[in-house]
């Protein structure tokens, strides 16, 4: 458990991405089996202890210290699991019994809980609290409570795993972590096997696992010329989240673009999905087939559970890009007009419902085509997407068979009012900055961006905040109203939650207008007239 | 004694009052460690939130006094008086002596006797051992007023050496990587080298401007720091893989920029808190506190054996709740103007200017 414990620590603790897989992998590096699968498990997600819920670990806690400095101490501390591990007393015959023996292993402690029988599990997590420090505390109840919350999602984990397996097989990829992944359980010893080389690669995973999605490219305008437009076929661009509906051996699931299971927040879709296959979408929120804003979808986004009014209020739809599997058919070494071909009639024979068919879009050629993307100003498109008609559905981001052909950003030029300091390599620099324009007299924020500007620009922009700060309010500053950005934004869509009233999409600084007055800004006015739809 | 006359020694309710200025002492006409500019003043120690400027007399130990005149220069204020550790003064209807506090170089508790009924106020205190200052003595009283800047039993400070044999551990897994510590000026700082040399870091130490007056201070107090240099004027080379010391202000902002892909720690109790830790951004968290932790605290209460006791800035109410169930009256006083040691919002502080204020 101790190791387990210093690496929950260090994970809380490392603010950088990199540094998070870097010490991800030199854990599988250098724990041993299972240790290091339970660990792996833990970090998925995969495991679950139903008896140890919050509540009796809090009860626990309030049978070894007084219950009012508990309740005291876990307000001020915010995390249950972290208060119980500071606060549980530690008596002088457990100092001296953890100086004389090891205390329990990970894989004690999963073997313990899975074996545990009801009413068990209790005693046995009271006896580990007291044979652990702090630290292995902490580790201890956040496993069993399920909840790790420590910033590494499974996403995370796998692609350490993938980066620590490139040293024995250089050329995995995450994706063929992810694709496997589903065929395996805890402690997941052929896996660990396959990557450092002892062993065949595990069967694909089976089941309503996720399968790795395919992703594309930006288009660049040098790309287009090189490109033959008779070897793609144009689609829009839909203004959700990518998604895959995966149905298969009576289970049902929902996953992002990164393989969360979105399920939960979705059952208006999940209902629907009365069939046995794998599919690619995008999710919107519809009405009657009629794309909302984006900022409807928005309100279903990030929750473990929805309300009857938000299923009614912003029903969820289902528009179909492609057909991984139909039944146990795999369909991914089709070409993408074959695939098309067998949706479009897997389409026609299942009609499930809050689904429809994203349509094709026929062009002759590429100013057609232009002309097209630009003229598409209503809700819900983004873009276009272009598919190579021969391409197979391929896991990962390969570059050539996708591309992305977003509309024309939109612009404005706006007036910085507030500037808030990073994270990890940005801490010392201000870099994210909330922007607003005129509204009469006053100027009303309408958005916080963060990117389009080189190391060199963020330094000068945060001189000039460090120069023109007006007051502080912890890790922000307001600023004078000085300094115009022109920011660009993909789209603007009506929002209560703004005293504007207008939410931009992807804002993003485009440039930095240091010789233009602020006054000169624009107005509410400009940007209201942008709004969608 | 006039035991004769008056059956009662009177409550020091009756003689100690909470005034906007700090806590007075009527019969003395002196306050302890007053906010605001006053006639007298009794200073704890030297931080910023006890020891402020421009009080027309002061009295403190002389090293308190030494860290007074060093930190305010002239607007120190007026006569400065000092009374050694376990000397008696009489002022006014009252006698007051100095007690050592262990929480700082020059640290004191303040011991005020008024017709046979003795109020020790603590100031700041610790119980663990510390090679910069004399340790706590506890003096038996009848109100005993203390702090409880971490009153709440989460906070149970670790032994220092296993802390800096974290911060050890890192500097030789991460040899290419500057390590910055952020360390208040007064105390933390000096008692954090000596535990780096008690641990076997002979290596020179780099510090913050801001950090080195009162490290030349302690010094001449016989305080032993070892070869210290200045950050501030080093290439980014030399910085590779060594050990600096800054205020905690200026080590996650532009001052730090100098350094080489540092790893941030912080020594600081508050560090015991992972989420407190994170949203600082320290990478490398070392809980070293020089306050009484949560069973120092209790442990105290008991050592002093005060039937009751009043309950000063920080977390009083689970102090309090404590004190009451182990029979023992107890009040929060409300004193105000104390910052939380580390507070993040330290009153003029600027990356790279005065930072390293604050208690």
């Amino acid at each position: 458990m101790n190791r387990f414990a210093a690496l929950i620590d260090a994970l809380v603790f490392m603010p950088s991405r990199n540094g998070k897989i870097r010490l991800l992998a030199e854990h599988f590096a250098t724990a041993p089996d299972p240790e290091r699968g339970w660990a792996l498990a833990a970090l998925t997600g995969a495991l679950s202890f139903r008896e140890a819920k919050p509540a009796a670990i809090r009860e626990l806690a309030a049978g070894r210290v007084d219950p009012e400095l508990l309740a005291l101490s876990y307000d001020y501390v915010g995390d249950l699991a972290e208060t119980v591990a500071l606060i549980w007393p530690e008596r002088p015959e457990h100092l001296r019994d953890r100086a004389n023996s090891l205390p329990p292993s990970l894989d004690e402690v999963v073997e313990g809980l899975r074996t545990a029988k009801r009413g068990q599990v209790l005693e046995r997590v009271e006896g580990w609290l007291d044979s652990l420090d702090s630290s292995g505390r902490f580790a201890l109840l956040k496993l069993i409570t399920g909840a790790l919350r420590i910033g590494v999602s499974a996403r995370l984990a796998k692609t350490a795993l993938a980066e620590w397996g490139k040293l024995a097989r250089p050329e995995v990829t995450v994706d063929d972590v992810e694709e496997v992944w589903h065929g395996l359980t805890a402690p997941y010893p052929d896996l660990f096997a396959w990557l450092e080389g002892r062993a065949e690669r595990p069967a694909a995973g089976h089941g309503a696992g996720f399968r790795p999605m395919m992703l594309s490219h930006p288009l660049e305008e040098e790309d287009r010329a090189a490109l033959d437009p008779a070897a793609y076929a144009a689609e829009w661009k839909w203004d959700g989240i990518r998604v895959q509906l995966v149905a298969r051996d009576g289970q049902r699931r929902l996953y992002s673009r990164t393989g969360d299971d979105v399920s939960a927040a979705f059952p208006d879709v999940v209902d629907h999905m009365s069939f046995d296959a794998v599919l690619d979408g995008e999710l919107l929120v519809a009405r009657d087939g009629v794309v909302a804003p984006f900022n409807d979808l928005q309100q279903r986004l990030n929750r473990k559970t929805v309300t009857a009014q938000m299923l009614r209020d912003g029903p969820a739809w289902v528009r179909l890009y492609d057909i991984l599997f139909d039944g146990d058919e795999d369909l991914r070494g089709l070409s993408f007009v074959e695939r098309r071909a067998r949706l479009e009639r897997w389409y026609e024979a299942v009609r499930p419902l809050r689904m429809d068919l994203s349509p094709l879009v026929p062009f002759a050629g590429w100013d057609e085509l232009a002309a097209m993307r630009e003229g598409a100003r209503e809700n819900g498109i983004e873009g276009l997407m272009l598919k190579r008609r021969d391409s197979a559905y391929l896991a990962g981001r390969p570059k050539g068979p996708w591309f992305k052909w977003k509309r024309g950003a939109l612009t404005l030029d706006t007036v910085m009012m507030y500037a808030q300091r990073g994270h990890g390599k940005r801490s010392s620099f201000y870099s994210d900055y909330t922007f607003g324009v005129w509204r009469g007299e006053e100027l009303v924020p309408v958005g916080k961006a963060y990117s389009g500007f080189t190391d060199a620009e963020l330094a000068e922009l945060d001189r000039w905040v460090r120069n023109h700060t007006t007051r502080r309010y912890g890790p922000v500053r307001e600023v004078e109203p000085g300094l115009v950005l022109e920011v660009a934004f993909d789209s603007v869509h009506p929002s209560n939650r703004h005293k504007s009233g207008l939410a931009m999409r992807f804002p993003r600084v485009h440039r930095i207008r240091w010789d233009k007055p602020a006054h000169e800004a624009d107005r509410l006015e400009t940007l209201a007239a942008m709004v969608a739809g | 004694m006039s035991a004769a006359l008056h059956t009662e020694r009177p409550h020091p309710d009756r003689w100690i009052k909470v005034l906007p200025e700090g806590l007075f002492v009527e019969p003395g006409g002196f306050f302890i460690d007053p906010v605001r500019p006053v006639d007298r003043a009794v200073v704890t120690h030297g931080h910023s939130d006890h020891a402020r400027p421009g009080n027309r007399h002061v009295l403190a130990t002389p090293a308190t006094l030494a860290i007074m005149r060093r930190r305010m220069g002239e607007a120190v204020g007026g006569s400065l008086q000092p009374l050694d550790y376990g000397e008696t003064l009489r002022i006014g209807d009252t006698s007051v002596r100095l007690a050592p506090a262990g929480h700082v170089l020059g640290s004191a508790q303040v011991v005020v006797e008024h017709r046979g009924s003795r109020v020790v106020v603590s100031g700041d205190y610790k119980r663990r051992f510390d090679r910069t200052c004399a340790p706590f003595e506890p003096v038996p009283c009848d109100v005993f007023v203390t702090e409880a800047t971490f009153g709440l039993p989460v906070f149970r400070h670790p032994p220092d050496l296993a802390e800096v044999g974290k911060l050890l551990h890192s500097l030789a897994l991460f040899p290419e990587r500057s390590h910055v510590v952020g360390t208040y000026a007064l105390g933390k700082c000096q008692r954090l080298i000596t535990l780096l040399r008690a641990a076997g870091y002979d290596r020179p130490i780099w510090l913050h401007g801001a950090l080195e007056p009162l490290c030349r201070l302690y010094a001449e107090f016989g305080v032993e720091l070892g070869e210290l240099r200045q950050a501030t004027v080093a290439a980014r080379d030399e910085l590779k893989g060594a050990l600096v010391l800054a205020p905690p202000g200026a080590v996650a902002d532009r001052w730090a920029r100098r350094l080489a892909d540092p790893v941030v720690a912080m020594a600081s109790g508050w560090m015991r808190v992972r989420q407190r830790a994170r949203q600082r951004g320290v990478e490398l968290p070392l809980v070293i506190s020089d306050h009484a932790d949560w069973d120092e605290l209790c442990r105290t209460l008991e050592d002093v054996g005060a039937p009751e006791i009043w309950v000063t800035h920080g977390r009083e109410e689970a102090l309090v709740h404590y004190a009451t169930q182990r029979g023992i009256r107890a009040r929060a006083l409300a004193l105000i103007g104390f910052e939380d040691e580390d507070s993040d919002e330290v009153p003029g502080q600027e990356a790279g200017g005065t930072g390293g204020e604050g208690a």
